[in-house]
């Protein structure tokens, strides 16, 4: 039972993350990254972490991925994607790269084989162990990693703001910007 | 039982499949999409280990790294919508200022 559901859904990620890497569309790569990152949850729960699991459906697949449909939207991508679909040689780079990487780690693991898997434990499964060590052994990474939220979020406010009209925005200057070949942009906005 | 090395070498399979997009696409999100599908296999990865190690360390490793991801996500979200404000694109290739 546990192996059909491991293949169902191992299954299930491998053909949705293709999708996302593949799709013209950005937004039918997003919505395939939800069925990716639902996939990866399930198996989290399958290896005892139902915490994790949650996390992954709330945080990644509620916001992030949200995140990723406003801004698709705002900057309506749905035509520049066709043109920024091509491929180029970087393709044959990156297949044959790839394949090497997953072949060398199969061998290894091939080779290595598994030691015999113990059964969960409920203090493994546990949220109540979960807290505590994270409130304890790790509380100034968490502290941290809290900072680190806010700096992002000052950082992605002050990024995407509108600049005031008649100042350049500071962060991306429109004349240094401009490349060699382009011609300048004209002021667009009224 | 399903064996370790099955979920290992699932993360392995994604993690190579999200380089290919990272490295191949144009777009902007696109790349960004297949960062993300990156790094959830590595917290497979650490999710499978933290499972035949039994310990926990790695689940709350992986706890770090989605708050890291959304914290990156945020931003560099933020700032592909600052480079479409001045450049109307955000074909990876056109942002060349930096090329050699």
């Amino acid at each position: 039972m546990e192996t059909l559901i491991f293949l169902i859904f191992a299954a299930l990620a491998v053909a949705s993350s293709l999708v996302v890497v593949a799709h013209r569309s950005p937004v039918y790569a997003t919505m395939s990254l939800v069925v990716t990152l639902f996939s990866v949850a399930v198996l989290f729960v399958l290896l005892g972490a139902p915490f994790l699991g949650a996390l992954q459906i709330l945080i990644y697949a509620g916001a992030i991925v949200v995140l990723f449909l406003f801004v698709i939207m705002l900057l309506n991508l749905q035509k520049a994607s066709a043109a920024a679909g091509r491929r180029g040689g970087q393709l044959w780079v990156a297949l044959p790269g790839a394949l090497l990487f997953v072949g060398m780690v199969g061998l290894v693991f091939w080779r290595a084989g598994a030691p015999a898997l113990q059964p969960l434990t409920a203090d493994l499964v546990s949220l109540k162990g979960l807290a505590t060590a994270l409130f304890s052994d790790y509380l100034l990474p968490f502290e941290i990693v809290g900072l680190l939220l806010l700096v992002a979020v000052i950082g992605a406010t002050v990024a995407a703001r509108r600049a005031p009209d008649g100042e350049a925005s500071r962060l991306l200057p429109r004349e240094d910007f401009v490349g060699a070949g382009d011609e300048p942009r004209k002021e667009a906005r009224s | 039982m399903v064996p370790i090395s099955w979920y290992l070498m699932l993360a392995a399979l994604l993690f190579a499949i999200g380089t290919i997009g990272a490295l191949t696409r144009r777009n902007g999100i696109s790349i960004f999409l297949s960062i993300e599908l990156m790094l959830n296999a590595a917290n497979l990865t650490l999710v499978a280990y933290s499972r035949q190690m039994g310990d926990r360390t790695g689940q709350l490793i992986v706890f770090f790294v989605m708050a890291v991801a959304a914290a990156e996500a945020a931003v560099g979200l933020a700032l592909f919508i600052a480079v479409f404000r001045s450049r109307r694109t955000i074909d990876v290739n056109r942002l060349n200022l930096m090329r050699w």
